[in-house]
């Protein structure tokens, strides 16, 4: 097996006396998919903030591709390969849904000067083309010229992770990419996130509270509790675990959707 | 600039350097005051475009004035190039300073902090009596590589600086502005988060947009103090910031020429109101202003746009 593209260890996040985060160990291989699941205040969010670089960690190290990124600013993190997108879709508004993604890909090829930002158009062939291919990938092609302010919450979240994909990242983390979407359109959200990931070969995070999609998206499963991960598996597996029924998902009762 | 757009800008610049064959003195000196204070405009366009408007935009003009008053009066340097060039550079200098702390500040409380800064300078020079306190003092007559006019020549000369000084600032600000770290103002203004996790810094940014607009204020300030032959401290008093705003307002940021023909305008109605209601003259500028919010709330530049001298009038 090939070495793992995130390696977390031992890590921990204190706020004062709160402990947000203590004793996480996970690696995940190159293309995984990962579910992330857990209670409010389980510490899910927690970790995601602190691969990104958004939250220091008080104890532990991260690796990526072998490098230590602990406590590295978000933006360098963001430069080497990982990205994330939000559980409220962030993109801008006033701008035409091309024109939100044309400036992520501008922005993820111009090289990272000073001199560079200043002598990269934010239209060049390459960001033109790339803006292209991601609004087919993600299927919002035919909302490109509406303004983003106007977009409906799915297209918006579709939107926000095509912004995420722009700069070619391989390393996606989602916090729940689900999250404000009607119960009907989920599914085929997570169809078209999942397939354009794949088509890119990104290993993805993330973090959901349905279990049913997470079952029918994520390869494994990472169950959070009180700060710390409790199981660890396929989602089988990790469903299935007593501790898992009891603190986070409930006893599985047959065709409901088990929400927390 | 799309291609149609540096004709037509270009064509504008030929006829407004022409003019100065058949237009009465007056008017051309009003011509000079009006296009360096587009210069200080258009710095606050590069700024509004990511939602910071600086109401203290007059302390460059201020440091761009004195910076030649004094050089003039201390070194006898009289070349009216090398002064606007100091001029500008001692307040790019200032803004990169003071960027370091505006550049973490949005909205009111950028205003504000810019605000307090001019202040704080007007305060200093209206203390200071070697610099002639609040009556200010004279700037030294410039010479333009050597020659050196007088009278109507020296207006003329002055003009013709003004414009290129203007012509250059415009092109090179519009490439800036098509540029990614331009363009992304309305990004910058729309979602500051969005553009960090996308893996630019938006205090770099914006401390860049606050160099750029302190250079212009600096080079603005240097030919109006040239221009006008006396600096004193009402040029940072925040009367003179609140004027270039309100130019600002009426010029709109659509493109980068409607800095100038809104000074222009502004200019022209206060000469024009001044002379006809010597009483009510700020109630037809604040007419105008008020008409222009209602009907052109893009502003004045938008007529440009609308005249299709913009092919790409879209682009951000």
């Amino acid at each position: 097996m090939s070495a793992p593209i995130l390696s977390v260890r031992d890590l921990g996040k204190r706020f004062g006396s709160l402990i947000a985060a203590r004793d996480i160990t996970v690696s995940v291989p190159a293309q995984q998919t990962v579910g992330v699941i857990g209670s409010n205040g389980a510490g899910k969010t927690t970790f995601i903030n602190m691969i990104t670089g958004h939250l220091r960690p008080t104890k532990g190290t991260i690796h990526f591709e072998e490098r230590d990124i602990t406590g590295m600013p978000s933006r360098r993190i963001t430069g080497m390969g990982i990205s994330r997108s939000f559980q409220v879709a962030q993109i801008f508004p006033s701008l035409t849904v091309f024109d939100n993604i044309c400036a992520a890909a501008a922005i993820g090829r111009a090289p990272k000067t000073f001199m560079g930002h200043v002598r990269t158009p934010l239209r060049s062939r390459e960001s033109i083309a790339e803006a292209e291919t991601l609004l087919e990938l993600f299927e919002i092609a035919r909302y490109r010229n509406r303004l983003a302010a106007t977009l409906p919450q799915g297209v918006r979240k579709l939107l926000d992770i095509g912004m995420a994909v722009a700069g070619s990242p391989r390393l996606l983390l989602l916090d729940e990419p689900t999250s404000g979407v009607s119960i009907e359109e989920k599914f085929n959200l997570m169809q078209v996130v999942m397939s354009a990931l794949r088509n890119r070969k990104i290993t993805v995070l993330f973090v959901e509270h349905d279990m049913e999609i997470v079952e029918r998206f994520a390869e494994r499963v990472l169950a959070f509790y009180d700060g710390t991960v409790i199981a660890d598996g396929t989602p089988t597996a990790t469903l299935a675990d007593a501790r898992v029924q009891a603190l986070i998902s409930g006893p599985k009762v047959k065709g409901a959707v088990a929400h927390v | 600039m799309a291609h149609g757009g540096r004709i037509a800008a270009s064509s504008a610049l030929l006829a407004a350097a022409a003019a100065a064959f058949v237009l009465p003195d007056w008017i051309i000196s009003l011509a000079t005051i009006a296009f360096a204070n587009g210069l200080v405009v258009l710095g606050l366009i590069v700024m509004w475009r990511a939602g910071l408007v600086s109401f203290g935009q007059a302390m460059y003009y201020c440091i761009g004035a004195y910076a030649v008053a004094l050089i003039g009066r201390w070194t006898g340097v009289t070349d009216a190039v090398a002064l606007v060039l100091i001029g500008g550079a001692c307040a790019g200098l200032v803004s990169f300073v003071v960027g370091f702390l505006l550049a973490r500040y949005r909205e009111i409380f950028f205003a504000m902090l810019s605000l307090a800064f001019s202040m704080i300078l007007y305060g200093v020079l209206v203390k200071t009596e070697s610099l002639g306190s609040t009556d200010g003092f004279s700037v030294i007559v410039p010479t333009f590589l050597g020659y050196a006019p007088h009278q109507e020549k020296l207006l003329v000369a002055l003009y013709w600086l003004v414009l290129a000084v203007c012509a250059i600032a415009a092109l090179l600000v519009d490439m800036y502005l098509r540029s990614l770290a331009g363009a992304l103002a309305i990004p910058v203004r729309d979602n500051e988060i969005r553009v960090e996790f996308l893996g630019m810094s938006v205090s770099r940014l914006i401390h860049t947009k606050l160099v750029i607009s302190g250079l212009l204020g600096g080079m603005g300030g240097a030919l109006a103090a040239l221009a006008v032959g006396h600096v004193d401290p009402n040029m940072s008093y925040w009367t003179t910031s609140g004027e270039f705003v309100f130019i600002t307002i009426l010029a709109g940021a659509g493109s980068v020429g409607s800095a100038f023909v809104g000074s222009l305008v502004f200019e022209s109605v206060r000469s024009f109101a001044f002379a006809m209601l010597p009483q009510l003259w700020q109630m037809l500028l604040g007419s105008v202003l008020l008409l222009t919010i209602l009907f052109l709330p893009q502003g004045l530049g938008s007529l440009i746009v609308r005249l299709g001298w913009r092919r790409n009038a879209g682009a951000p």
